[in-house]
């Protein structure tokens, strides 16, 4: 059973080495105890102490890592069920499927635009992580066409899809040096496919519909020597899915069930509506690769943002970076308006003025990414920090009238802020920004 | 290798809400609607009962509304000059009920009438035989001469009066408690807050069964996980047992989307946001399923595609999987 920080550090060499990254044994221990590590960070636990601790350190949900040219996707690792609990860790990759019969030159024309597709969102740059390659014309020669018509296109990493060993086998030595993910194992080529997955390197992907059928294939795969594997419970309906996502999941996670501690991989389907909804699902709900049938902006831009969502530390709020916003390209005469960098404030201010169609200046102020009510309330936004957000960011060289607006909610602040900056005017705001535009219009 | 299915044990069970009343139960209802009453979280039909399936309801405005993106005018046409007919369309579309939102101003411009809103919610009324929903412009004087004569008017129909808040609820539900209507209560996305409101309202008198919470949730891509992670936690409490939290969760996922710039900009916007229509249909489906995966009971939208779509999620949501 899981042992306590306290226990497994009694196991350890207790020489605070930091061999491990970790300044202390003990700081090692408690996160191998949080399953956040794994033993063999470790180099000098002795033979009898690492037999004990493995069934205890290694994470319920074992880290699995595509790599090919210096990009990598992972996933695993996982330690909650539910985002508030803690966090979800490792974003789902996003992977967009291709197939061999359709061409070395079509697969390059669709892989082209997926490649280089980079969308920004808050400041970040969010794009896909790889392809699938699908062997649907069972020709190992056509296969290795396919792959290398990808690679002409891409660099990211792979998702093999072919169950006959002879066809995979070829695609991994085109794929040599990588660790693209092999799928896929099932009751009837397992033992070959362990066989490739151990030659390789390579992590396999196991198919099952059940969860008894996924932990039979997963014994005796790892019984043959593979370790690194990602399990596919295949399901016809969302709500099928979602079971059987969300069972393997407690499993690992609540009852440390070897078997099925892998993470899981979901195929969204084949029509562009269904699979936009399905991935939209299996983001939220547990899965580590989502692949993808199409490749669309309209569709990959809102699942991309659907993760970054989903995968935020709810414990840190999202911040935007503090300066000048400048907002329908304002003039030097448009009016200067305040508020804090949590980014849900932002949003909700910059969007009610740009709805609009109203040009301004937004004064982000660095408020450590509090709300402009929890700010104040905290000291994180007061009549200095204000001030020194107008100095720092020099917004009186942008304008031509030195007016600034305040959020309703501090109204209280305005005295001391006419003090703060003696040569501007300083004017209250509404409380909520969707009353804004109207005050932009009736009062400045 | 046999594998336990690995089951929660829940000791509570969210209430059981329904809306609408038939000419049998003091209404004109041509039939109501029941939400509620689950023994487990979204959709784990393998551990508990999930007696109602979430709802759709479709959000129409008194009069053609001047700021929705004209994506949606278009899609709704002429029906959106009139609410009558606008409810039928909503109908059409696929909507289990219908929730008419009264805009601040009538359609002469000038501020919308306690009379005019009445009309309107009759004219709906007589028009489609779904449930219905209420919501006042959001301004508490305002919502108060509004809903008090639309509640008297429709004494028994057991429609949901919105929006109850912190700052102006009793006027509200004690025009619900009269006249035999509901209310959504709305808090901003936090649990203490939304346990607080129910309290408040329970209060006054008016029985929790004739409460829809509304925990309030931003679009994708603005703070939709705040609201989504809300809902998982009160969902959990209800499942726990907490009777304050055990009120069904009503989300405004189409108001919300068809707020950001997403949806309502099609020039001027990166290239890499892709096609406008398709891509704010996009939105308002990926928020809506989201929500749905954590715990709303009634999501309300606005484009009649998304309307087809997220119907087509919930019927797969739902389709309990054979045992084994």
């Amino acid at each position: 059973m899981a042992l306590t920080g306290i226990q497994i550090y009694k196991l350890l060499p207790q020489t605070n080495c930091k061999d491990c990254g970790f300044p202390t044994c003990l700081a090692f221990a408690m996160k191998l105890a949080a399953k956040q590590v794994e033993l063999s960070s470790c180099p000098h636990v002795s033979e009898e102490a690492q037999a004990q601790l493995a069934e205890s350190a290694a994470p319920p949900i074992r880290l699995v890592t595509l790599k090919a040219n210096g990009h990598e996707v992972k996933a695993g690792n996982e330690t909650v069920m539910f985002r508030h609990e803690k966090t979800f860790y490792h974003k789902t990759g996003l992977f967009v499927r291709v197939r061999d019969d359709e061409g070395p030159d079509a697969i390059k024309a669709r892989v082209a635009p997926a490649d280089a597709y980079a969308v920004n969102y808050v400041g970040m740059d969010l794009t896909l992580d790889g392809f699938a390659i699908e062997s649907t014309s069972n020709d190992p020669a056509q296969f290795e066409a396919a792959i290398a018509a990808v690679r002409s296109a891409s660099q990211r990493p792979i998702i093999l899809i072919s169950r006959d060993p002879a066809v995979m086998a070829a695609g991994l030595k085109a794929l040599d040096g990588e660790s693209p993910l092999i799928y896929g194992a099932d009751a009837a080529n397992w033992e070959a496919m362990a066989a490739l997955a151990g030659q390789h390197s390579a992590p396999l992907a196991v198919i099952g519909a059940t969860l008894d059928d996924l932990a039979d294939l997963t014994q005796k795969i790892q019984g043959a020597g593979v370790e690194d594997m990602v399990l596919h419970p295949v399901a016809t309906t969302l709500g099928a899915s979602l079971a059987l996502n969300t069972q393997i999941r407690r499993l690992a996670l609540k009852k440390n069930f070897r078997p099925l501690g892998y993470p899981l991989i979901a195929f969204a389907g084949n029509d562009p509506v269904g699979e936009t909804i399905a991935a939209t699902q299996a983001i939220a709900k547990y899965a580590g690769f989502v692949v993808l049938d199409h490749f669309a902006p309209e569709t990959v831009y809102s699942l991309l943002v659907l993760r970054e969502n989903i995968y935020t530390d709810p414990q840190k709020p999202i911040q935007v970076q503090p300066g000048v916003y400048e907002i329908n390209n304002p003039k030097p005469e448009d009016p200067v308006m305040v508020t804090t960098n949590f980014s849900i404030t932002y949003f909700s201010v910059a969007n009610e003025i740009e709805g609009a169609g109203l040009p301004g200046w937004l004064l982000v102020t660095d408020a450590e990414g509090m709300s402009v009510l929890t700010a104040w309330a905290a000291g994180k936004f007061d009549a200095e920090r204000i001030a020194k957000a107008v100095k720092q960011f020099s917004i009186a060289d942008k304008v031509s009238k030195k007016r600034i607006v305040l959020p309703g909610h501090v109204a209280v602040l305005s005295g001391e802020l006419e003090e703060e900056l003696p040569d501007w005017e300083v004017r209250v705001g509404p409380r909520e920004a969707v009353d804004l535009p109207a005050f932009m219009k009736q009062a400045l | 290798m046999p594998v336990e299915i690995p089951k929660d044990t829940w000791t509570g069970a969210v209430r059981e809400v329904t809306i609408g009343a038939t000419a049998a139960e003091g209404g004109t209802r041509a039939t109501t609607v029941t939400i509620g009453g689950a023994t487990t979280m979204p959709f784990m039909h393998f551990e508990g009962s999930i007696p109602h399936r979430p709802l759709i309801a479709v959000e129409i405005v008194n009069h053609r509304p001047d700021d929705w993106s004209h994506l949606l005018l278009d899609a709704w046409g002429d029906a959106a000059n009139d609410p009558a007919a606008w409810a039928k369309a909503a109908e059409q579309a696929g909507a289990d009920l219908i929730q008419l939102s009264l805009n601040q101003t009538g359609a002469d411009g000038n501020p919308i009438t306690p009379e005019s809103a009445v009309a309107a919610t009759k004219a709906v009324l007589e028009a489609s035989g779904l449930p219905l929903m209420v919501f006042a412009p959001g301004q508490a004087e305002l919502d108060n001469e509004l809903l008090v004569p639309i509640a008297e008017a429709t004494k028994g129909e057991r429609i949901v009066l919105g929006i109850a808040e912190d700052k102006n609820y009793r006027t509200i539900v004690a025009a619900a408690l009269a006249n035999d209507h509901l209310v959504s209560a709305r808090t901003a996305m936090d649990v203490n807050l939304a346990k607080q409101l129910n309290i408040l309202i329970g209060d006054m008198g008016l029985p929790l069964d004739r409460v829809v919470m509304d925990p309030t949730t931003g679009a994708l891509g603005y703070g939709i996980e705040y609201g989504y992670s809300v809902m998982e936690r009160l969902r959990l409490a209800a499942l726990q047992g907490d009777a304050m939290t055990q009120l069904p969760m009503l989300v405004t996922a189409g108001y919300e989307t068809w707020k950001t710039k997403e949806a309502k900009v099609g020039e001027g916007v990166p290239q890499e946001w892709g096609d406008w229509t398709a891509r704010a249909i996009n939105w308002e489906v990926v928020t809506a399923v989201a929500l749905l995966e954590s715990g709303a009971d009634i999501v309300v939208l606005r484009h009649p595609e998304s309307i087809a779509r997220v119907r087509a999620a919930i019927d797969e949501l739902m389709a309990v999987p054979a045992a084994g």
